[in-house]
């Protein structure tokens, strides 16, 4: 699905809780991966300048999961790891979004180039 | 654009919130409460919070900043009804809402905004 605005942030954890409930993830299981969703899909909106996210329901052994990718063309991150640093932010943020959302996750991904974009990989198994 | 109603009991204020918030929606109940404590001199600000399915970085920020700018107003913002899985997932996430008052429930908040007025006017 495309994220280009703030109503799409909405739609985008509507979304990521239909899929949630779909695999029967416990309600605190559901809450944490849309609050990620909702920290990724307006990183990508505001920073990245709009995006996309991609879903995926993973299979691994007996293990399911949720896979949600976020990515932009936008100016990417120089610092991946101070980004990834608590109280971080380059802008109006509380400087959570992505050091929290990788809290909330078990598998968390990022690859970034500056001046071609970013995307964000997570994962979450039941 | 929706905006969230806010009804006067009192001398607080108000705030079911029952939507899935929009930033913009957020940011808007932010202006009119502000204008709201204002007009009405309300010393209490109650925000009901639980149809809200997440609080995200966004929210939590808006909450906080609400719960500040009413403070210097004079008046007191109790958040009630915090869903048990949002505030594990806050926690996660690493927000502390500094300085907002939390109850478990309207009727809590009610009776700690009761409970300060008296001691303001002793």
């Amino acid at each position: 699905m495309m994220l280009m605005g703030e109503r799409d942030i909405v739609m985008c954890r509507q979304m990521v809780r239909k899929l949630t409930q779909q695999i029967k993830f416990t309600l605190v299981d559901q809450t944490k991966m849309i609050t990620a969703a909702s920290e990724l899909s307006r990183n990508t909106v505001v920073y990245g300048g709009g995006g996309e996210m991609r879903w995926e329901i993973v299979q691994q052994g007996i293990k399911t999961g949720l896979r949600l990718a976020f990515e932009d063309k936008g100016p990417g991150i120089p610092d991946v790891s101070l980004a990834l640093t608590d109280g971080w932010t380059s802008g109006s943020g509380m400087g959570v979004g992505l050091s929290g959302s990788r809290r909330l996750v078990n598998d968390f991904d990022i690859r970034t180039a500056v001046g071609e974009g970013t995307c964000v990989t997570v994962t979450r198994w039941k | 654009m929706e905006r969230i109603p806010i009804l006067k009991m009192g001398k607080a204020l108000l705030v079911t919130i029952q939507v899935d918030l929009q930033d913009q929606v957020a940011l808007a109940l932010q202006d009119d409460l502000s204008a709201q404590i204002e007009r009405t001199g309300a010393n209490g600000v109650l925000i009901d919070i639980s149809a809200l399915e997440i609080v995200d970085s966004f929210v939590g920020r808006m909450l906080a900043s609400i719960s500040g700018i009413a403070a210097v107003l004079d008046a007191t913002t109790v958040v009630v009804g915090m869903q048990p899985a949002v505030a594990i997932t806050l926690v996660e996430l690493g927000l502390s809402l500094e300085g907002v008052r939390t109850a478990l429930n309207v009727e809590r908040g009610m009776a700690m905004l009761a409970a300060d007025d008296r001691n303001q006017i002793d």
